[in-house]
């Protein structure tokens, strides 16, 4: 069976079994480092990915489900020589320890911060529900993401900064 | 080979041959192929790993297009070591970290330095590396001083090129020649001054995060070799189970499956996508038919378990007279078997190749002693073998890493050609990683009339924390062959950084103290290194008695614990995280209570104090620490900000142990099987603000932090709920049941 979808932008025609997980496809059949395999259970966040604009979790969801479906990876918010704000975030204050868990991290906070540009500290501690951090760098990601937000707002802001960052 | 033998035959190839040896590993290949000449007479200390790997050029490379290499058998676990050796590497040499190539862990390339474990990268390879840099530098200054006959003294290094005052200049490449670099190193090196330094104490960004946040390859996870297959194991279902039959058709009729492996209880699949062998795994999972049995331990009553097994005694420290007194303090404190828990399950990928060698990339901690253990297994010779790192997600001590890699061998050996990917399942790495030992510890002190420490006896009853390879009994495919090698049996071993009896010894000033290691040589679970061995449940139940004993003398925890130090670096770090805590501030408001915790790790290592404020829901028994303030000093400083973030993860995994962590299981299985038979901290209960305050000591020697903040930030939450409820909790974890029932809400 076929199926077609956009992945960061560029579509893809899949041919695999209809029953395999999203994750499988993003690093099996398109060679994409960010979504990672933590649990296929659904229980730890590290293969979130974003399918028109909601944090999903990759491990779980079956490929049937996503034809015409635009997914974004952590590969898709930037390069590393152009790195969007939120990989800027991460790297300014060095919020990775293994960093295993991170690009999950980064994905549940690009859906929240598309829905919201200025969350509470609640607000994102709540998007992270599912996500899972062994290195205990959640500090650190807490902070990422409130940066992240602030670049974001500084980016779209109009007059004499606007196109700049931070 | 043993290093020394190593080390001699290497001196053979210089001698005899008058060889040109450029690079460690041409060196490597050379000796391999010598006789071992005569041992010479014992050589002089030399500082760190340096000792070890004698000559300069195993540690620095520089070629004529003034390329320069760093080689180092340490890994990158996630701690920052990579950008910390770099930040050494380049200020000894005078040259910008971007200058220089850092080829970390690799059987066929870099300096054997054991495991990447105890917090001792930086005091092992960083030193090393300091020194070959410095004298590395010194060599091409007196070089240059020789072409332009001036003195030393009368050169500098900058950029790679050494500058002479009248404007001559020469690079580094073109100043080296091919023996230059291959000299022993000297016994002392001029390290530069703590004032002089440019790149180290420095919080140089590290190095692996942009392509970790950028979906770059950085894991071994993402390794894809042309023609890769992969594969999965299926895993007996209980730790004694054997398997008695299993229909592999079923699975090999699957599309994409290339072979089903078995040798004895050891049982795979192979295929072409990596979903189609998840799909032809659970098939053959179906089909297999286990015989098992009870060998665990009844749960219910550990510490009983525990005692049984009992077969030796070691004397950790002994002092003086013990004495009972009438300010008397007794208590049993039990840590129960928890899980390293990386979020991404072990993964190695494999080859066997068509000349018999085999090649291995694995996120072990140590390359070399895996290979020996693959080579064991597989009855290869070592050198047919060559593993090489590759980062794996955290580490955390012994996980299921060097299991992943033998996996993957033992099939490439079975499907020889192509590349194979093993990756494990998170219910496999759940119940079958080495876990960290459950511990049970016993206190019995006495205070005397000043309120001052009067006697001392500690008893901790504990298996070994290592049964790293060493020996392919270590690794469970080796176990599970049809001719199964087993594990090397444990011994008692009392050393000065300690194992299962890591800070035991408490460092405050006691005269009069006994501390034992009750030695369990049986592991009726799987264990071995979990972060911090011992010290995580030593330093809980030492710290513990320690503000037991203060609320006794009626004296402030921390001025207790101040009477009764001497070390003035301690007193340090106790005094800052107090400050810093605002400790003599106002009282808690009601719920929450402040509690603090102190160790040196290993008594021989960094020092480290926290002071934290737990907040306790009485109804819920919930537990969260609203925000901790931690002082560290490590010794000398490379990279600040990785100290920091190496702390803060110390402190918040420390807090998800002791709130919530216990492996489970019945007599037969284990049943913590995934994040919701096992959970841990989540960011709902993360702290508001985590602090970690740095003690600067320019010239001292490094002491390593990535362990430093388990015990004490375990003693720190049981101290601050002590505070805030009024009662003590002694068993780990600290679930709502156990503070319900404290609070009298059972
Ligand atoms: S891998 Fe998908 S939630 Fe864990
Ligand atoms: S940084 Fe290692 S798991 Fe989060």
């Amino acid at each position: 069976m076929t199926i077609s979808l956009t992945v960061n932008g560029s579509s893809h025609a899949i041919d695999a079994d209809p029953a395999t997980p999203l994750l499988y496809v993003l690093r099996d059949d398109l060679g994409l480092n960010g979504a990672k395999y933590g649990c296929g259970l659904g229980q730890c966040g590290s293969c979130t990915v974003v399918v028109d604009g909601e944090a999903v979790l990759s491990c779980m969801v079956p490929i049937m489900l996503l034809e015409g479906r635009e997914v974004t990876t952590v590969e898709g918010l930037g390069t590393i020589d152009e790195p969007g704000p939120l990989q800027q975030a991460f790297i300014e204050l060095q919020a990775a320890q293994c960093g295993y868990c991170i690009p999950g991290m980064m994905m549940s906070a690009h859906a929240l911060l598309r829905r919201k540009a200025q969350p509470s500290e609640e607000e994102i501690r709540e998007a992270l529900t599912t996500n899972l951090c062994r290195c205990g760098t959640h500090m650190r990601i807490l902070a990422a993401i409130r940066r992240a937000g602030e670049l974001m707002r500084a980016a779209s802001l109009p007059g004499p900064d606007e196109g700049r960052t931070g | 080979m043993s290093i020394l033998q190593e080390e001699v035959t290497r001196r053979g190839v210089i001698a005899g041959t008058g060889a040109l040896v450029v690079s460690f590993s041409l060196a490597r290949a050379f000796a391999q192929d010598l006789p071992p000449a005569t041992p010479l007479t014992p050589p002089v200390t030399l500082p760190g790993s340096l000792d070890d790997e004698r000559f300069l050029d195993s540690w620095i490379r520089i070629d004529a297009d003034n390329s320069i290499t760093v080689f180092t058998g340490k890994a990158e676990l996630g701690q920052g070591i990579r950008t910390a050796l770099l930040q050494v590497a380049a200020e000894e040499l005078d040259v910008k970290p971007e200058d220089i190539v850092l080829v970390t862990a690799d059987t066929g390339r870099t300096p054997n330095e054991g495991f990447t474990a105890g917090s001792q990268s930086m005091q092992n390879s960083g030193t090393a590396i300091r020194n070959a840099a410095a004298q590395v530098r010194a060599l091409l200054l007196s070089e240059a001083a020789k072409r332009f006959a001036v003195a030393p003294a009368e050169l500098k290094s900058e950029n790679r090129t050494v500058l002479a005052k009248d404007g001559r200049s020469l690079t580094y490449g073109e100043l080296v020649s091919e023996l230059m670099l291959h000299v022993e190193a000297q016994p002392q090196s001029t390290l530069k001054d703590p004032g002089a330094l440019r790149v180290m104490g420095k919080s140089l960004p590290r190095v692996d995060i942009p392509a970790k946040v950028t979906g770059g390859q950085a894991y071994v996870h993402d390794l894809r070799l042309d023609g890769m297959l992969h594969a999965r194991v299926v895993l007996p279902p209980s730790p004694a189970a054997e398997l008695s039959e299993v229909d592999a058709s079923a699975a090999e009729a699957m599309p994409g499956v290339v072979s089903v492996v078995r040798d004895g209880n050891f049982l795979a699949v192979v295929a072409e996508k990596e979903f189609q062998t998840v799909n032809a795994m659970r098939t053959l999972a179906a089909t297999a038919r286990w015989q098992e049995r009870e060998s665990l331990p009844d749960q219910t009553d550990l510490p009983a378990e525990l005692q049984r097994l009992e077969r030796e005694v070691g004397t950790v420290a002994e002092a003086g007279v013990l004495s009972s007194g009438d300010n008397q303090f007794e208590a049993t404190f039990m840590r129960p078997y928890q899980i390293h828990g990386s979020i991404g399950p072990s993964c190695a990928v494999a080859q066997m190749k068509a000349d018999g060698s085999l090649d291995v990339w694995s996120h072990t901690q140590g390359v070399y002693p895996d290979r020996a253990a693959i080579a064991e297994m597989l009855a290869m010779p070592e050198e047919k073998v060559h593993v090489i790192h590759m980062e794996g997600s955290g580490c955390y001590g012994h996980n299921g890493a060097d299991d992943a890699a033998a996996d993957a061998a033992l099939i490439a050996t079975k499907v020889p050609g192509r590349p194979i990917r093993v990756q494990w399942m998170r219910e496999q790495e759940h119940s079958w990683e080495p876990y960290g030992p459950a511990m049970l510890m016993k206190v019995n002190a006495s205070l005397d009339r000043a309120g001052r420490i009067a006697s001392w006896a500690y008893d901790v009853w504990s298996n070994t924390h290592s049964t790293r390879p060493g020996g392919a009994g270590a690794l469970l495919a080796a176990r599970h062959k049809s001719q199964p090698f087993q594990p090397k049996p444990p011994e008692l071993n009392i050393t000065p950084s300690g194992n299962g009896d890591r800070n035991a010894n408490p460092l405050y000033a006691i005269a009069n103290k006994r501390v034992l290691w009750h030695f369990l040589p049986d592991m009726p679970l799987r264990v071995s290194a979990l972060r911090a061995l011992g010290a995580y449940a030593n330093v809980f139940a030492i710290e513990s008695t320690i503000d037991e004993l203060a609320l006794m003398a009626a004296v402030d925890p921390v001025e207790f614990r101040l009477h009764h130090m001497e070390d003035p670096r301690a007193r340090a770090v106790i005094e800052l995280a107090a400050e810093r805590f605002g400790w003599n501030g106002p009282q808690m408001p009601k719920n929450r209570g402040r509690g603090f915790g102190f160790a040196r790790y290993k008594n021989l290592a960094a020092y480290l104090a926290v002071a934290m404020e737990v907040e306790v829901e009485r109804e819920t028994g919930r537990v969260r620490v609203v925000r901790a303030v931690s002082a560290i000093d490590s010794g000398e400083i490379v990279n600040p900000d990785g100290i920091r973030n190496q702390t803060e993860g110390g402190i918040l995994q420390s807090i998800s142990w002791t709130l919530y962590e216990a492996v489970a299981f019945d007599r037969t299985r284990i049943t913590s099987t995934d994040w919701s038979s096992y959970p841990i901290l989540r960011f709902a209960s993360v702290p508001d603000s985590v602090e970690v305050h740095i003690i600067e000591r320019p010239g001292e020697p490094f002491l390593g932090t990535g362990e430093a903040a388990q015990g004490p930030a375990a003693a720190a939450v049981a101290n601050g709920i002590r505070n805030a409820i009024g009662k003590r909790l002694y068993d780990l974890p600290f679930t709502r049941d156990r503070v319900r029932s404290a609070v009298g809400h059972a």
